[in-house]
């Protein structure tokens, strides 16, 4: 297994470390609003063990998917409350 | 004696926030006690369905009078209630329920209630969502949709606007004879209390003859992620009835409701005997497969939470709205089961009918506390 792999977030190309969950890859990344709440307030991960459902975000399309339960892979897109 | 206020309201559920906004624009001193925040008890953890309902003549009394006190509040009512004229639509899903739709529009159109038969296709226009297969349904327009604890404080708001206090949190640990005493050791004295704690109603008195009267029935809830156009009215099957109303130990029944956000809050279950709030996924299960097989769309959709609540429920299916028959500074507004969001309105009603001795357009008889009392009046 390679020590570093490559997502795009919003757009932009990122290396991380195998193995990291997608949450803290954008938490690294300096991305502090993974969605916005009905009041258009930013939210971001809390429990970081998928029950909050704050670090929702849209990985290879799919909406509303927990960042925190999902491994990086390499190529994998995610958008963020930047693009929304 | 000197009394403290005209009346002191114990518990900030939606019924205790109704009675106080009524009675103090009716110029009494009214105290509200609650040992937590308000809104915090069974009125958090439900539906804010405003419905008709015909269980028995009584409860259409009620619910009918609730929902046209509702309407009067249309445009006034701010945002944070998230008032939403959305209208029930009733499924039939086979001609049994079908013929239950027709009478109930008749027993509806009997008291002045809108409501129109649906042919299967007028279903599918209406409700894209639903599966195929339906027998029809009675779509109810004036029915609607709040956020029930941005009613309360609504409510609550405007009660302090009439002049009510609203105490600090502080439990109550009895009350009769005029007197609450409250935890922190103070005693209140009023001419009335209305005690509005829903399902803690009994322990607080000091007659011991209601301690069976209100038991509290499970339900549990899912919410799921934004999703808006998943469905336009409240949907419920009209097998509903017999779940809300037979005493079953347990079941389950399909009850959607379309949120301001976009987001689907799914119900419903129904069950005796539990006594702790945690969700089980036996009971839960059920009820998603229920609202899955009839909302096919449903099971792409993220479910973001779930809990369980408790109902205040009576046996007969009707709150205990009243004075005790031994002491009548004490008035009864509690034991709403599933239908108090939209019963509180005139559940209020009714406790400033009694407490003024004025006359009730719903007849106050059906509600008195006394029928639910071991042992017969009195004791
Ligand atoms: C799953 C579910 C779905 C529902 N759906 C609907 C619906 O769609 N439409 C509808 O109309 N209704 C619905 N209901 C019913 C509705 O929520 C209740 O009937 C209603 O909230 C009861 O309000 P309440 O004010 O009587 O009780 P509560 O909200 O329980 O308020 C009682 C208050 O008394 C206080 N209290 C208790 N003991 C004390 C004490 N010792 N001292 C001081 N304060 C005390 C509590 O803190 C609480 O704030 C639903 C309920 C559930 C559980
Ligand atoms: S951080 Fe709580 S579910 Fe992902």
């Amino acid at each position: 297994m390679p020590d570093h792999i490559c997502i795009r977030v919003d757009g932009v190309e990122h290396r991380v470390g195998a193995g990291t969950s997608v949450a803290a890859a954008l938490w690294n990344a300096g991305v502090r609003a993974f969605r916005v709440s009905p009041s258009g307030a930013p939210r971001a991960p809390a429990c970081g063990m998928g029950t909050c459902f704050e670090c929702r975000v849209t990985i290879d399309g799919r909406p509303d998917t927990l960042s925190c339960q999902t491994p990086c892979r390499e190529g994998m897109e995610v958008r963020t409350a930047h693009e929304a | 004696m000197t009394l403290d206020c005209d009346v002191v309201v114990v518990g900030a559920g939606i019924v205790g926030a109704a009675c106080a906004l009524r009675l103090a624009e009716r110029g009494e001193a009214v105290v509200v006690v609650d040992r937590a925040s308000p809104a915090g008890g069974a009125t958090a953890a439900g539906m804010g369905h405003i419905v008709v309902m015909d269980g028995s003549e009584a409860q259409l009394d009620l619910t009918v009078s609730s929902r046209a006190l509702w309407r009067e509040h249309v445009g006034s009512m701010p945002d944070a209630v998230e008032y939403d004229p959305c209208g029930t639509l009733w499924i039939a899903t086979d001609e049994e329920e079908l013929a239950t739709a027709e009478v109930k529009r008749e027993v509806l159109r009997a008291r002045g209630v809108e409501a129109d038969l649906l042919t299967a296709a007028a279903v599918a226009e209406a409700e894209p969502g639903l599966c195929g297969g339906l027998a029809g349904g009675l779509r109810v327009p004036g029915d609607a949709v709040v956020y029930q604890p941005g009613a309360t404080r609504w409510l609550l708001q405007r009660a302090v606007q009439a002049g009510a206090q609203l105490r600090p949190p502080v439990a109550v640990e009895r009350v009769g004879d005029g007197r609450v005493a409250l935890r922190d050791g103070t005693t209140l004295r009023a001419r009335h209390v209305v005690v509005a704690a829903g399902g803690q109603t009994a322990a607080l008195l000091e007659t011991r003859a209601l301690d069976d009267a209100i038991r509290p029935r499970k339900g549990h809830l899912a919410i799921t992620s934004r999703a808006p156009g998943t469905c336009r009215h409240q949907l419920v099957e009209l097998g509903y009835g017999r779940s809300a109303h037979g005493h079953a130990a347990e079941s389950v029944a399909f009850n959607l409701q379309p949120r301001r956000t976009g987001q689907v809050l799914v119900g419903s279950s129904r069950q005796y005997g539990a006594t702790d709030a945690s969700v089980e996924p036996g009971v839960l299960g059920r009820m998603l497969r229920r609202a899955v097989a009839l909302m096919p769309a449903l099971a792409h959709l993220l479910i973001v939470r779930t809990w369980a609540g408790f109902r205040p429920a009576t046996s007969d299916g009707l709150p205990l709205v009243g004075p005790l028959p031994h002491d009548p500074t004490v008035v009864l507004a509690a034991g709403h089961e599933g239908l108090g969001i939209t019963t509180s309105m005139g559940t209020a009603a009714l406790v400033e009918a009694i407490i003024h001795g004025a006359p009730s357009s719903v007849a106050l008889a059906p509600f008195a506390p006394a029928r639910a009392m071991a042992g017969g009046v009195g004791a």
